[in-house]
C-alpha cells in the first residue's frame, strides 16, 4: 500500500515537472516570436517611408528639412548596430515621422491626395503595430519571467537554465513630446 | 476565465437537458410509452445540433447576419486595425466581415482563435473615428482571446434551434391530431405545451445572464490591449445613442453584438431580459479608468 502511494507521488511529481518544463519552453518561444514580430513591423516601416516621401515631396517644397530628417533617421535606423543604438535610432525616426504627420495636416491639397492618405494610414498603422508588438513582447516577457521566478516553477527553471528575459524600454528620446514648428 | 468556462458548460448542459426532457414529454404525449422514442430523437437532435453548431456555427451565424467577407483593398483601415489588435493580443489575424447596414455595431464569432471572424457594420465604419474603431475591435479581439466566441456561437445556434423546436411542438399541438384520441395523454400534453413555452424563455434567460458578465470582461481586456479607455467609451456612447435598428440581428444572435442591437426594452435595459449590461454602466467604468 505504502509503495503504491510513494509511486503515485513520484509519478505526479514527474508529470508536473514535464508540464512545467513544456510551458516554460512555450513561454520562451513566445518571447522570441514576439521579438521577431517587432522586427517585421520595423522592416515594413523602412519600406514604406521612401514611398511616402516621394508622394509628399511635390506638395511640401518648403519642408525639405523635415523630409531630409525623416530619410536620414530611416537610414540611420537601418544601419544601427546593437539593441541600444537601434532603439535610439528608431526613437528618432518615430519623432521625425510624427512631425511629418503633424505638418501634413496643414496641407489641404496633400490631405486630399488619395495616395498620400493611403500611405499615411499604412504608416500610422505600422507605427501602432510596432507599439503593440512591443507591448505584447513586454507582456510575454512578464509572464515568462514570472514563471521563472515564482515558486515552484522556479525549481524547474533553475535546473534547466531558463534565464530571465529583458523588457523593451522606451528610449528617452521617444518620451519627449513632439515639437512642430509651423512657419 | 475558469469560472467563465464552467458556466459555459453549465449552460450548454442545461440547454441540451431541456431539449431531451422536452423530447421525452412530447413522445409520451403522442403515444403511450412513447417517451423513449421522443428521448432518443431529442438526444440525437441535441448531438447533431451540438456538432453542427461547433463546426458550422460561425458560417451559419455569419450567413444569418448577412455578413460578407471584405478585402484588404476595399477597407484598408479596418484590416489594419484588426491586424493591430491581433498583434497586441498575440493572436492570428481573424477573417474580416462586413454587414451593409447603416446601424453601427460589431461582433466576433468562430470556434477558436484560428477559426475566428470579426464582423462590423458599414455604419460602424462611417460613424466612428480610428481610435473608437480600435476600441471596438479590441473588445471583439478579447472575446476571441477569452474563447467567448465559441460559446456564444453555440448558444446562438442552440437557442435558435430550441426556439424553433418548441415552436414546432406548439404548432403541431394546435393544428395536428396528436394525442387527441387518448385520455391518459392529457397531462403529458399539457406538460409538453408548458415546457414548449417555458424552455425558450429559460434558455434565453441563461443566455443573457452569462453574456452580461462577458461584456464587462471584454471591455476591460480591450483597454488592456489599446491602453485607451476613452476610445471604447466614446464608441459605446455612439453605438448606443444611434437611433437606427440593425435589421440583420434577431433574438438568437443579439448577445453576440458589442451593444444589444434589438431595441425592445429601451435604453435602461437593466432587467433580467437584457443580454448586455446597461451601456451607461459600461461607459462609466471605462471613463473611470482614464
Amino acid at each position: 500500500m505504502a509503495g503504491w502511494i510513494v509511486l503515485g507521488i513520484v509519478v505526479a511529481v514527474v508529470l508536473w515537472a514535464i508540464v512545467s518544463y513544456n510551458s516554460l519552453v512555450g513561454l520562451r518561444n513566445q518571447v522570441k516570436n514576439a521579438w521577431h514580430q517587432i522586427d517585421v513591423q520595423l522592416k515594413r516601416r523602412y519600406d514604406l517611408i521612401p514611398n511616402l516621401v516621394e508622394v509628399v515631396k511635390g506638395y511640401m517644397s518648403f519642408e525639405q528639412e523635415t523630409l531630409q530628417k525623416v530619410i536620414q533617421a530611416r537610414n540611420m535606423a537601418m544601419q544601427a548596430q546593437g539593441p541600444r543604438a537601434q532603439a535610439e535610432a528608431e526613437g528618432m525616426l518615430t519623432g521625425a515621422l510624427k512631425s511629418l504627420f503633424a505638418l501634413v495636416e496643414s496641407y489641404p491639397d496633400l490631405k486630399a491626395n488619395q495616395n498620400a492618405s493611403r500611405l499615411q494610414e499604412e504608416l500610422t498603422s505600422t507605427e501602432n503595430k510596432i507599439a503593440f508588438a512591443r507591448q505584447f513582447y513586454n507582456d510575454s516577457v512578464m509572464s515568462y519571467n514570472n514563471t521563472i521566478q515564482m515558486f515552484p516553477s522556479n525549481l524547474i527553471a533553475g535546473s534547466f537554465q531558463f534565464t530571465v528575459a529583458e523588457f523593451f524600454q522606451v528610449p528617452e528620446a521617444e518620451k519627449a513630446p513632439v515639437k512642430v514648428s509651423l512657419r | 476565465m475558469a469560472a467563465n468556462k464552467r458556466r459555459s458548460v453549465l449552460l450548454l448542459g442545461t440547454v441540451a437537458g431541456l431539449l431531451v426532457v422536452l423530447g421525452a414529454v412530447t413522445g409520451e404525449a403522442v403515444t403511450p410509452n412513447g417517451w423513449p422514442i421522443g428521448l432518443a430523437f431529442a438526444g440525437v437532435a441535441a448531438v447533431i445540433i451540438g456538432l453542427l453548431s461547433y463546426f458550422q456555427g460561425s458560417a451559419i451565424v455569419l450567413a444569418a447576419s448577412g455578413a460578407k467577407p471584405v478585402s484588404r483593398d476595399a477597407e484598408p483601415q479596418l484590416h489594419n486595425i484588426v491586424e493591430e489588435m491581433a498583434i497586441a493580443a498575440g493572436l492570428p489575424v481573424p477573417a474580416v466581415y462586413l454587414i451593409e447596414d447603416s446601424a453601427p455595431n460589431a461582433f466576433a464569432t468562430g470556434r477558436d482563435p484560428r477559426h475566428a471572424a470579426i464582423t462590423v457594420t458599414r455604419g460602424l465604419l462611417d460613424k466612428l473615428n480610428r481610435e473608437e474603431l480600435q476600441g471596438v475591435i479590441g473588445h471583439e479581439m478579447s472575446h476571441i482571446r477569452n474563447l467567448d466566441i465559441r460559446f456564444s456561437m453555440m448558444v446562438a445556434i442552440l437557442v435558435g434551434s430550441i426556439v424553433l423546436f418548441c415552436d414546432l411542438v406548439l404548432r403541431s399541438f394546435r393544428f395536428g391530431r396528436m394525442g387527441r384520441d387518448r385520455r391518459g395523454a392529457l397531462p403529458f400534453l399539457l406538460l409538453a405545451v408548458l415546457l414548449s413555452i417555458v424552455a425558450p424563455l429559460f434558455a434565453m434567460l441563461l443566455q443573457m445572464a452569462i453574456s452580461r458578465r462577458r461584456e464587462f470582461l471584454a471591455d476591460a481586456s480591450s483597454v488592456q490591449l489599446t491602453r485607451n479607455p476613452l476610445g471604447l467609451a466614446n464608441a459605446l456612447a455612439k453605438i448606443a445613442g444611434d437611433p437606427e435598428p440593425l435589421e440583420a440581428a434577431n433574438r438568437a444572435t443579439q448577445h453576440l453584438y458589442i451593444v444589444n442591437p434589438v431595441k425592445v426594452f429601451g435604453m435602461n435595459a437593466s432587467n433580467l431580459m437584457s443580454t448586455h449590461p446597461p451601456t451607461e454602466a459600461r461607459i462609466n467604468i471605462l471613463r473611470s479608468m482614464a
